[in-house]
């Protein structure tokens, strides 16, 4: 897919599955917008096939397509009250008025909007505005639901509402979700399968907690969740040496000597006394986050981040053990050495993902 | 499919503007260009330009004067309507417009009227007793430089005035507690915060007063006398009475290049923003 | 400060007003002059009525003004939804050339359409009149397209786009959807570019002065050639039947601006 010349996608290739939960997760710019817009119908890709149940959707226009699409800021019809709203898609097909009353109603329960029906839309609160989109989405009964950033604009707990809702509404009707969205933690907990995108090119896709245990780049183990990342190098099966030590892991299938990218989660990571210690080095930062400490590490001028419930006061010299399952390998790739390294710290590291809510093209 | 669609939807108005627009322009080159009578190729009439350069100038100067008198007065209104309750501003915006829809031929008559040696004003100066001439005016009002200009005010001081209050309406008071907070009086508010962010106002606003001003031929032919004859009865005079319409070309001519110069000039004191308002 | 403001907005109205009442109280003397009030008289009103051609003229302002205006909203709609969804550059160059009846003076953009339609009338078709009542038409039609564009215009960049493909979305066909969700969210552009297109064709005088030929002919023009000739006592009955009119209208449309306003402002609550 190219747009103004620009290559925006790159071979991606895509299976959905029916009933599915599948998210698309990237940071902004990643594509995840454009692929859910080629198979909306928005965009026309300029190389490679849309297929629905093995038809080929390329030219069918948007409003052809059995697909329905819940927009980023809603795109609800502000002329028009709740109910029109919800009915649209039904008025055009140009459906019984009985049968458009019976379906907008039972959406209207299914959302939780029963009463709101001549409501005007901007006298809604954004949670409501959000289920008016749904509901308008879903009254056309679509065998796919695309969902674009659906909660971005909503506040930390009534996203956390929303999420709920939704995985209750997909499993309640059955129909394929494709959910974009920037947040992991939406993404992990919402999901049947994650797709994990960046420039263009899928990086993984997997079961959340594959993607979590098992990521396959140092860009995935770092845009899901916090990530040290080392170098090492894979002597055989089983063995990777890193900070010139050997250590166990569970990894095999590399090459011999293999140079690899190690990753180590920071809550895997346990303090121990510095004479029992794999590793020795000196607290530089600690930071309270209210269910644990962020304690970044000093070793050998490569700083982690540990994340952990026992205090350590700053200075203090403490050693870590690591055990073969707290250790994961990965091939190099071209992400190797841009991620997972804590020296430049600081405490609002987190907000970094998240103020990246902007809309993409 | 984007591009045909938009192509299909906008084609047909840009060959409209094109023809109707541009292609007349080209014609009016075309005129400015040849012999009233052989229709040859000539540069005649571009030399001819010379001696209207005095009306010219005149038109220039009397229209700046009328719209930097219409700022003057106009800028007060306008931030007096914009600091009224809602239903005054409707109310004022009204007032304002409604000039704008009335004849403005019949309103500029009723300035003669008001004006003229026989008119109101001497009138009623005589009832009041005041020394004069028999046969003469007291004050002689019309046929001057200033009835010209007076006439140029009073028919666009709306056109200043509606510009300027959209602008001074979309100022966010915010901005002037900002000021006042970081230590401006009055007079620093206005002169730091609300003068610079009206200046697309302004400038919108004197060139929708100059532009009209400069061209126009009947305020002048009723309200001034044959020294403060302006371009625009000149030009009228040698398409309607002199049948000149080749000479009328090159004058015509001459007046839009020098109006886009002028509105160029005005536009380039606010710097490069955008000096688009709409009314 | 704000009392200054005051008296300067008073006197300013009253600057603005008193010609108007002037001519008002005109239209209600029985002297043949403006300046002298001679006797009250409903003499212009009747004379207005009894001989109908200035109610002819009028219509044909009316005519004229009505037609243009319908036709620039519905062209220049439609040209904005095209101009909206050109390239970058080309929409700007579109524009500037919208933008030349706006900044020319009325005087060039009369002169230079009447020297088209002579033009092309008497030197290509080889007519003897060139100027009618379809030239008047272009002419008005021209002037009014960049009023309807430029309020249009503004709406349709601010509409929220994925309005459309939204309804897209939900079934529409693109014509479909322009009907059905674009039209609604530019309507107030397309109301306010109709009103000022209308109202600058019915009030206006140098285009048409110079586009007019002698079979049809507009109020403005011919007032213009009353004040040259002798002026008609009458015309002072129509400007105040007019202007009582305008100013009807005005209000009704405040009034009902404000009730919807605070309906909406209730609905809201």
């Amino acid at each position: 897919m190219e747009f103004d010349g620009e290559r925006i996608l790159d071979g991606i290739n895509l299976y959905f599955n029916d009933h599915e939960f599948l998210t698309l997760l990237g940071p902004s710019g990643c594509g995840k917008t454009t692929t859910l817009r080629i198979i909306g119908g928005f965009l026309t890709p300029t190389s490679g096939d849309v297929l629905f149940d093995g038809k080929r959707m390329n030219d069918v226009p948007p409003y052809e397509r059995q697909v329905n699409t819940v927009f980023q800021r809603y795109a609800l019809f502000p002329h028009l009250n709740v109910f029109e709203n919800v009915a649209f898609g039904l008025r055009v097909a140009k459906l019984h008025k009985q049968e458009i009353q019976e379906r907008v109603h039972e959406m209207l329960g299914i959302v939780g909007l029963k009463g709101y029906e001549h409501r005007r839309i901007d006298s809604l609160s954004g949670g409501q505005q959000q289920r008016v989109a749904i509901a308008r989405a879903l009254v056309n009964r679509p065998k796919v639901l695309l969902l674009d950033e659906p909660l971005a604009a909503l506040d930390l707990r009534l996203r956390k509402d929303m999420q709920n809702e939704l995985k209750r509404i997909q499993q309640t009707l059955g129909i394929t979700f494709i959910y974009v969205t920037h947040d992991q933690e939406e993404a992990l907990s919402m999901s049947d399968t994650v797709v994990v995108m960046d420039k263009g090119r899928i990086q993984q896709i997997g079961r959340p907690e594959d993607i979590y245990n098992e990521p396959k780049n140092a860009f995935v183990a770092d845009f899901i969740g916090e990530s040290n990342i080392l170098d090492g190098v894979m002597l055989a099966d089983y063995k990777v040496r890193f900070f010139g030590r050997t250590f166990k892991c569970l990894d095999a299938g590399f090459a011999p000597n293999e140079p690899v990218d190690v990753v180590i989660r920071p809550e895997d990571i346990d303090f121990v006394p510095p004479e029992e210690g794999h590793l020795v080095g000196t607290v530089t930062s600690v930071t309270f986050k209210g269910l644990n400490y962020d304690i970044i590490v000093d070793f050998r001028g490569f700083k982690w981040l540990i994340q952990t419930t026992d205090h350590q006061p700053e200075g203090a010299t403490v050693g870590i053990r690591l055990n073969p399952e707290d250790i994961h390998v990965m091939h190099k790739s071209e992400y190797s050495g841009m991620f997972g390294d804590y020296s430049s710290y600081s405490a609002e590291y987190d907000e970094l993902t998240e103020d990246a809510d902007d809309e993409e093209e | 499919m984007r591009k045909n669609k938009s192509l299909l939807l906008s084609g047909p108005y840009i060959l409209w503007m094109l023809a109707f627009t541009l292609i007349p322009l080209c014609v009016v080159l075309y005129y400015a260009l040849t012999d009233v009578e052989t229709g040859k190729f000539t540069l005649d009439n571009m030399q001819q330009l010379v001696q209207y350069l005095p009306a010219f100038w005149r038109s220039i100067l009397y229209s700046l004067i009328a719209a930097v008198i219409c700022l003057v007065i106009g800028y007060p209104v306008a931030y007096y309507m914009a600091h009224c309750g809602p239903v005054a501003q409707k109310f004022l915006y009204m007032l304002v417009m409604l000039p704008m829809c009335m004849s403005f031929l019949l309103r500029t008559l009723a300035w003669v009227g008001i004006l003229q040696d026989t008119g109101i004003i001497n009138t009623l100066l005589i009832k009041l007793g005041f020394p004069h001439e028999p046969g003469e005016p007291v004050i002689n009002l019309i046929r001057t430089p200033g009835a010209v200009i007076l006439g140029m005010v009073y028919n666009y001081l709306p056109y200043m005035i509606l510009p300027l209050y959209s602008v001074i309406c979309k100022i966010d008071n915010r901005l002037v507690e900002a000021a006042e907070d970081l230590g401006c009086n009055g007079r620093k508010v206005f002169s730091k915060v609300i003068l610079p962010l009206s200046m697309p106002g302004i400038l919108t606003g004197m060139t929708m007063v100059f532009v009209p001003a400069v061209s126009t031929f009947y305020i002048s032919n009723k309200m001034g006398s044959t020294e403060t004859i302006l371009i625009g009865d000149i030009i009228e005079r040698m398409f309607k009475q002199g049948d000149n319409a080749n000479m009328g070309a090159a004058l015509s001519l001459l007046l839009m290049v020098l109006v886009f110069v002028c509105t160029g000039i005005i536009n380039r004191f606010g710097g490069d923003e955008e000096g688009s308002v709409i009314v | 400060m704000k009392k200054v403001n005051r008296l300067i907005t008073i006197l300013i109205f009253v600057f603005l007003y008193i010609p108007m009442l002037v001519l008002i109280v005109a239209s209600f003397s029985s002297g043949k002059d403006i300046t002298e009030f001679e006797g009250f008289t409903f003499m212009r009103y009747a004379e207005v009525f009894r001989d109908r051609s200035l109610l002819g003229l009028l219509g044909n302002s009316l005519l004229i003004s009505i037609l243009a205006s319908s036709i620039a909203t519905v062209f220049g709609t439609v040209a904005s939804l095209g101009i909206y969804s050109l390239k970058p550059r080309m929409r700007k160059t579109v524009m500037s050339l919208t933008n030349i009846p706006m900044t020319n003076p009325d005087i060039v953009t009369g002169i230079s359409l009447s020297l088209l339609f002579v033009f092309v009338g008497s030197k290509m078709l080889h007519q003897r009149n060139s100027l009618t009542f379809w030239t008047l038409l272009i002419a008005h039609v021209t002037f009014n397209l960049p009023y309807v564009i430029l309020n249009v215009m503004p709406k349709l960049q601010q509409m929220d786009h994925s309005l459309v493909e939204a309804a897209m979305d939900l079934g529409c066909t693109p014509v479909k959807s322009f009907f059905r969700v674009t039209i609604h969210e530019i309507m107030p552009g397309i109301i306010t570019g109709a009103i000022m297109a209308f109202t600058m064709s019915l009030d206006d005088f140098v285009i048409s002065y110079f586009v007019t030929g002698l079979d049809f002919i507009t109020l403005p023009v011919e007032i213009y050639n009353y004040t040259k000739k002798q002026m008609q006592p009458k015309i002072y009955a129509m400007f105040t039947m007019l202007f009582l009119l305008i100013f009807v209208l005005m209000v009704v449309m405040n009034l009902l601006q404000l009730r919807q306003d605070k309906r909406r402002k209730e609905a809201k609550q």
